[in-house]
């Protein structure tokens, strides 16, 4: 029998008509997740073709990209500040009531960012297909998902079919050896990565992380590193599941319970790729190599080590990026001015990633010159961190306590810096304007952002280890 | 399995060759923010999302075009193929990114490398994507408003000396680009399959 991939055994368990020459596969969707900002043409398309949602059931309702996150807009009886905003979120209220979806609205104890919720509800579960009009769907590959992006008219096809039309990407292992040094995270590995295989480095494939490094990760770890899959243009990124994984959703409320539980166990133990399973292409990466990384220019695969220098020259795309964000070819990187630090997004916004930042805040107060924002994923997040009194530790430096949301990841909501503004951001995009028009994003681990809010400068967190 | 025939109501959309100037944008890794910043993307609808495109490039912080940007060129004006550096359209999943180019009346996008979510985005609304080689796209580049013919029934691309350069698009992809056929037309079809499907499927 041929050796299947993790990749391969997943896409095999959900062809309906597998592809031909002619047309491609027919994929079948096990978990749609959906949300205010690109579902309301897929609802339009779907009411004007007079089709009704088919499984609504496998489809759960969110509101995270342009719902505001300051506190007296969500619970506070003050209106929602950006009328667009407001028309979105009351779309998908009636929307999702109309079409049987399940909503976790706006005041909502399960509400927050739809790659946070999945996995902690334990809706995210091995070998399901997820899909999502968000590119970051790849962050639910770590538990051993096929997860990934889609556009709003592919979010109509899942609505009325629970199908896709799909050609089969092509597979790359990246095989990481050694385990993180002290002081870094999986932030600084994921982006060493795309800064080794650059931002069109996975284009057309589907990512399998594995190794010893990926091993030693823990599962909030791992979702960084595939929810990062897409900054490298790759079409999925997945991890195989483990004791990890299955310790992780063991007791979550939407995970299978009692005999359920088991029979489940018995299919995910099944997963992981056979002995021997080939791959179109594989990579090589040494984690004990991985420094605090931050990105110095305007896309992900544009990154240094914390400690490092710009690249000396470079290509037109290189020094149009440094004129945008006002830096010299050659230069080093710490020490420069930060104004604004955003702790949160999809990538980094779950509880091990607020405690990785109390960790550098407690007792310290955050520079003069710094506004810094922290945004837990979701708001069970939330609550798990004003358990342990995190929040008290990020006030107390001066930092904002947000309900949870995108915000300033993609700054539709109004959470935006001004133009020039220099920000440390724990998110996963530093393209040109996007956390507002003209603002200068470096995207960092929060550890390293957190050490940048105390200093107002690019820091090196290691100065701050005790 | 036969290739599914042509969806009422869609046949508006065939294209089979688009002939036209080009407008270049020489930069590689262009990102779906860039064709439609973040802002604009708390609306409900696909239409009028023109104004969007290049937003951040095309207008100075007042508003004001940028007499410089290659839209805003006299010349750009009816252009209706896009030449664009390696890598375009990464990034976020926005279809909004797709809807504006073609508000704007670009009909074909040609790059050595356009990213997978937007190439499929651009095909599901009749937005040709051209992934074109490395040759052909560094002299379209350095030819911007070069006449030239992107016949999508035989997969070419016709420069204005004659010459021709193919490209590779899926046959499934061509096929309802060519006769304005339309994959959800076509998936809604296979119901009767997927319903098969679901109910023999094992836990």
């Amino acid at each position: 029998m041929t050796a299947l991939s993790l990749f391969e055994k997943i896409w095999r368990a959900h062809e309906v008509v597998p592809e031909t020459a002619e047309a491609p596969a027919i994929l079948y969707v096990d978990l749609h997740l959906t949300h205010e900002v690109t579902s309301p043409q897929a609802f339009a398309l779907l009411a004007a073709r007079g089709v009704r949602l088919r499984r609504p059931g496998r489809t759960l309702a969110t509101l995270d990209h342009a719902t505001p996150t300051e506190s007296r807009q969500v619970f506070g009886g003050m209106p929602i500040r950006m009328e667009s905003a407001a028309r979105q979120i009351a779309a998908l209220e009636q929307n999702a009531a109309a079409s049987g979806i399940e909503l976790f609205g706006l005041r909502d104890a399960r509400r927050g960012i739809v790659h946070v919720i999945g996995p902690e509800l334990g809706l995210t579960q091995p070998g399901m297909t997820i899909v999502c009009g968000d590119s970051h769907t790849s962050t639910h590959g770590a538990f051993g998902t096929l997860a990934f992006g889609i556009g709003s008219t592919e979010v109509a096809h899942v609505f009325a079919t629970q199908c896709l039309l799909q050609r089969k990407p092509k597979t790359l292992a990246v095989d990481i050896a050694g385990r993180l040094p002290a002081g870094t995270s999986a932030k600084d590995l994921v982006l060493a990565l795309i800064g080794k295989i650059g931002v069109a480095g996975g284009a057309g494939q589907a990512i399998e992380y594995r190794g010893p490094a990926i091993r030693a990760l823990s599962m909030e770890e791992r979702m960084t590193v595939c929810n990062m899959s897409i900054e490298a243009g790759a079409r999925a990124g997945m991890i195989a599941p483990d004791e990890t994984t299955f310790e992780y959703l063991r007791g979550r409320p939407r995970a299978p319970q009692g005999a359920a539980w088991k029979r489940a166990l018995a299919r995910w133990q099944e997963l992981p790729g056979d002995p021997g399973c080939a791959f179109d292409r594989g990579i090589a990466f040494d984690a004990a190599t991985v420094e605090p990384m931050i990105s110095y220019g305007t896309n992900p695969g544009m990154v240094i080590p914390v400690n490092g220098r710009l690249p000396a020259a470079g290509d037109d795309s290189f020094h149009k990026a440094l004129r945008y964000m006002g830096f010299e070819p050659g230069e080093a990187i710490a020490g420069k001015p930060v104004d604004l630090v955003f702790l949160g997004s999809c990538t980094n916004a779950r509880l091990s990633d607020l405690r990785a930042a109390a960790a550098m805040l407690r007792g310290r107060r955050i520079a003069e010159r710094v506004r810094m924002l922290v945004v837990p994923g979701s708001q069970q997040v939330k609550r798990a961190a004003e358990a342990e009194g995190l929040h008290h530790v990020f006030t107390e430096a001066g930092a904002e306590w947000r309900e949870s949301g995108c915000s300033m990841c993609v700054g539709i909501n109004g959470d935006t810096a001004g133009p020039g503004r220099y920000v440390v951001s724990t998110s996963n995009r530093n393209f040109e304007g996007r956390q507002g028009q003209g603002a200068r994003t470096l995207l960092a681990s929060p550890a390293t952002a957190a050490a940048a809010a105390v200093t107002g400068r690019v820091t090196d967190p290691r100065e701050f280890a005790a | 399995m036969s290739a599914p025939g042509p969806a009422a109501g869609q046949g508006a959309r065939g294209a089979r060759v688009i002939r036209s100037r080009t407008a270049v944008l020489p930069v590689a890794d262009v990102d779906t923010d860039q064709i439609v910043p973040a802002r604009f993307l708390t609306t409900t609808s696909r239409e009028g999302l023109g104004r969007a495109l290049f937003a951040d490039w095309r207008y100075d912080a007042a508003g004001a075009p940028r007499p410089d940007f290659f839209l805003n060129r006299p010349e750009a004006a009816g252009c209706g193929i896009l030449v664009a550096g390696p890598n375009f359209g990464c990034g976020s999943s926005r279809e909004h990114a797709a809807w504006a180019l073609l508000d704007a009346g670009i009909r074909a996008v040609i790059s050595t490398s356009i990213a997978d979510i937007f190439f499929s985005n651009a095909l599901k609304n009749g937005l040709v994507p051209v992934r074109a080689d490395a040759a052909t796209c560094e002299w379209l580049l350095a030819h911007g408003g070069a006449e030239v013919e992107v016949d999508v029934a035989q997969g070419v691309i016709r420069l204005p000396d004659g010459r021709e350069s193919g490209f590779v698009l899926d046959p499934f992809a061509r096929h309802c680009l060519v006769q304005g056929v339309d994959e959800f037309g076509y998936l809604l079809s296979r119901l009767p399959d997927i319903e098969t499907w679901e109910n023999t499927r094992p836990e």
